[in-house]
């Protein structure tokens, strides 16, 4: 289908907001996590992959991808006014979220045929759960440094190592993994290879982390003598640390083609603007403080300028000298965007900025706390802010490396 | 009151045009040698370039077709102004675009058809709006108008009035009868000593103490179209949004001019680009930068919008003044010593951040007003 009519559009959103009206759940009386990163029981995982597959079921996720492999084939504005309606009927998130938006999109765009068909489907149906294998203990933001080892031994890899910060490790059942082929390669970065490996392979191990909120969501895991079949080879090999930083393009949203619906919810600035009117800072609603509304405008224009600059970007003549300026500053923006404003509407609590979540004074149960620490799992994950900055310095600005 | 804080942005063909034309024009008639040679002269522009872009009907892009204009609206100004900020163009095309809007808003037809035609043509006219209070609130003013006969007797002091020397008139702020009043000041009835050019910290800038005591001029000149009130609110915003282009152009060359010498100049054996520590403010004042060109751009397009238009333009002007402080002070530490010289072309667009900032109100006024106007 191309150049959908207005028609279309309006009756395809009618239905989906029926749709989401009707299925989105009501409160299931537990804590739902608001990222996909804050996955950290059964209970949550169970009910978030439940809900995932009744929106794909209901073709409100993929509508956007191939049909072959579970999509619907349809432009990609019908899912955008999917996901518009689902985020307005406040559905929770997608669960299934690094292969909805890395691994999924990935290989629809360097994938075999046989690797799409193997699984894209039930990646969008949350059959099965992917996790990432880029980050070790020892080697963190020098991501082309990774020495978890895969050595060839017959139709099989054999891999050792270690990887960390494994988000749903514990749920997933194939991991996208860098790992060391060559370790004589002329560069780091041509020792490396991309894997699909499947998680159930002997040999793999996760064990949770807790995270500084106290609760769980990553693992580390570990591999010792794992073996897992020749064909989880993804590109060739040596070609890994390719494949790896389209992956990242992905991750920072710096490349679109993902299925649609959303892996985190974010607070709305605006929701802050309703805090500073009913929190009490110092004896008075702290929307009255003058240095709390200066600062509330300047999150507001903050905010506001992202939305713009993201619709600028459709704006041919006003990105001409450096037209991967917004695409490539985006992540490093709105994530420490986002930090600021959890951290100042916590401020902003005035005395009961001191609770946290599990207080029954807890403002909010304690949410903006709570989202303040899991806020720096976007400014470290990813890539830190700090490796954004020599990003966007050196591939936007054009400066030397550092 | 829930207020949407989306805001929204558009760019119209016309926009890319001129965004274009301007960009190569100012280039060419404005490099930085020639900016730096109209620092010592007395009217800080060259004639043949205000010539040349009255020419090319720039001055009448937001006039009416009726009143000898092109017809267009403000948005399409904005990427005009844009590109003259980032040449740092001197000279009188703010200040007379200002008048225009003025005399468009505030005038009867009669007074439009008196003098728009001519400054579409390229007589540049000025605003004199400001006193030594300093008070940033355009309807709180000392100077006053009375009548005699036919006739109006202006006394007062006005200052920091751009352009006061090249203007052919100004619009002048009153107090008429108890009430605010704008009122067009031929310069033919100004003193002989009226003007006293000021030392500004811009010095691309030429901007006048005016004195009005004893000026006369005929009773027909009071703009009467509109309550002054509105008018001078209207003038705010139309200048906000000028200089928040002005400062964002500035803001984008400012930056190229850093990165230029942060991919040149090398110290320990490196180019001084590579060291994180001046990488990665680098980055940060080209982010303020997209900021403020989005909510510049959108400020353009919803100029107009009835309160949407007000809020939009106050985000741009303190993004704008906020990146091009940004900038340029980094501007002037990564160059190092040299930063420190006149030399340096870093002082200029610091000196430019100071000016554009300090008109109509500064970044933390304007968030003051946002505050006032959104919660």
């Amino acid at each position: 289908m191309s150049n959908p009519t207005q028609q279309e559009l309006d009756e395809y959103r009618t239905e989906a907001r029926a749709w989401f009206t009707e299925n989105t759940p009501k409160d299931p009386g537990f804590m739902l996590p608001l990222t996909f990163m804050e996955v950290g029981t059964q209970q949550q995982f169970d009910f978030l992959r439940e809900w995932q597959n009744k929106v794909w079921a209901a073709g409100y996720l993929g509508a956007n991808w191939p049909e072959q492999y579970g999509g619907r084939g349809l432009p990609e504005v019908f899912q955008n006014l999917a996901t518009k309606e689902m985020s307005r009927a406040g559905g929770p998130i997608m669960i299934n979220a690094i292969g909805l938006s890395w691994a999924g999109p990935l290989l629809l765009d360097m994938g075999t045929g046989e690797e799409r068909a193997r699984y894209i489907k039930n990646i969008l149906s949350a059959e099965d759960i992917w996790c990432q294998g880029f980050s070790e203990p020892e080697n963190g933001s020098d991501l082309g440094n990774a020495q978890t080892k895969a050595v060839r031994d017959g139709d099989e890899w054999v891999i050792n190592g270690s990887k960390i910060w494994t988000t749903q490790g514990n749920f997933a059942k194939y991991m996208i993994l860098l790992a060391r082929t060559n370790p004589d390669a002329p560069t780091k970065y041509k020792g490396l290879s991309f894997f699909l490996a499947p998680m159930d392979a002997p040999g793999i191990e996760t064990t949770p982390i807790r995270k500084l909120t106290g609760e769980y969501g990553f693992t580390q895991t570990f591999f010792t003598d794992a073996r897992i079949p020749g064909d989880c080879l993804m590109g060739e090999e040596g070609e890994g640390w390719k494949v790896a930083m389209r992956t990242l393009e992905y991750e920072r949203g710096a490349r679109g083609g993902q299925p649609g619906g959303y892996v985190m919810t974010y607070p709305d600035i605006t929701q802050v603007v309703e805090l500073a009117k009913t929190a009490n800072y110092n004896g008075k609603p702290a929307i009255e403080d003058p240095l709390i509304r200066d600062e509330l405008v300047a999150l507001l224009m903050e905010s506001r300028s992202m939305r713009l600059s993201s619709a600028r970007t459709g704006i041919a003549p006003l990105n001409q000298e450096r037209p991967l300026s917004i695409p490539l500053s985006s992540k490093l923006a709105s994530t420490e965007f986002m930090k600021h404003m959890a951290e100042f509407a916590t401020r902003l609590q005035g005395t009961r900025a001191a609770y946290y979540v599990g207080d029954v004074d807890a403002h909010e149960h304690g949410i903006w706390q709570r989202g303040y620490l899991n806020s720096f799992s976007a400014t470290i994950g990813g890539g830190t802010s700090e490796i954004q900055h020599n990003i966007v310095g050196e591939h936007v600005l054009g400066l030397p490396k550092s | 009151m829930t207020f949407s804080n989306n805001g929204s942005i558009g760019f119209s063909d016309e926009q890319a045009e001129l965004l274009e034309v301007a960009q190569r024009f100012c280039r060419e008639k404005s490099p930085v040698d020639k900016v730096r040679s109209l620092l010592d002269d007395e009217t800080g522009h060259d004639p043949a370039v205000w010539s040349e872009l009255a020419e090319l009907g720039w001055l009448a892009i937001a006039v009416p077709e009726e009143f000898g204009g092109v017809g267009l609206s403000l948005a399409e100004v904005v990427p005009v102004v844009e590109q003259m900020g980032r040449s740092l163009m001197g000279g009188p095309f703010l200040s007379t675009t200002v008048a225009a809007q003025a005399v468009l808003h505030g005038g009867t037809d009669a007074q439009k058809n008196a003098l728009l035609p001519d400054l579409c043509a390229g007589t540049p006219a000025a605003v004199a709006l400001m006193e030594g209070s300093g008070d940033w609130d355009l309807t709180n003013m000392s100077c006053t108008a009375s009548r005699d006969g036919d006739a109006l007797v202006l006394s007062g002091t006005k200052v920091l009035v751009a352009d006061a020397a090249t203007a052919a008139w100004l619009v002048v702020s009153v107090s008429l009868e108890g009430s605010a009043a704008l009122i067009i000041v031929p310069k033919e009835t100004l003193g002989d000593d009226a003007l006293q050019r000021e030392v500004v910290i811009d010095e691309t800038r030429r901007s006048y103490k005016v004195t009005l005591d004893g000026v006369r001029v005929s009773a027909d000149q009071v703009l009467s179209g509109a309550s002054a009130a509105q008018t001078l609110a209207h003038i705010e915003l139309v200048t906000s949004l000028l200089l928040a282009a002005e400062m964002c152009g500035g803001t984008a060359s400012c930056i190229d001019y850093t990165v230029d010498y942060l991919k040149t100049r090398k110290q320990f054996g490196k180019l001084i680009g590579s060291y994180q520590a001046l990488k990665h403010p680098a980055v940060d004042a080209l982010i303020a930068y997209e900021q403020a060109r989005s909510h510049v751009y959108a400020a353009a397009h919803s100029f107009s919008a009835q309160g949407e238009g007000e809020i939009a333009t106050r985000m741009a002007k303190a993004q704008a003044a906020t990146a091009m402080s940004f900038a340029a002070d980094r501007a002037i530490q990564f160059h190092g010593g040299f930063g420190f010289t006149y030399d340096c072309d870093a002082q200029l667009y610091r000196r430019r951040a100071f000016w554009g900032d300090s008109q109509h109100g500064d970044s933390a006024y304007q968030r003051k007003r946002l505050a006032d106007l959104m919660f």
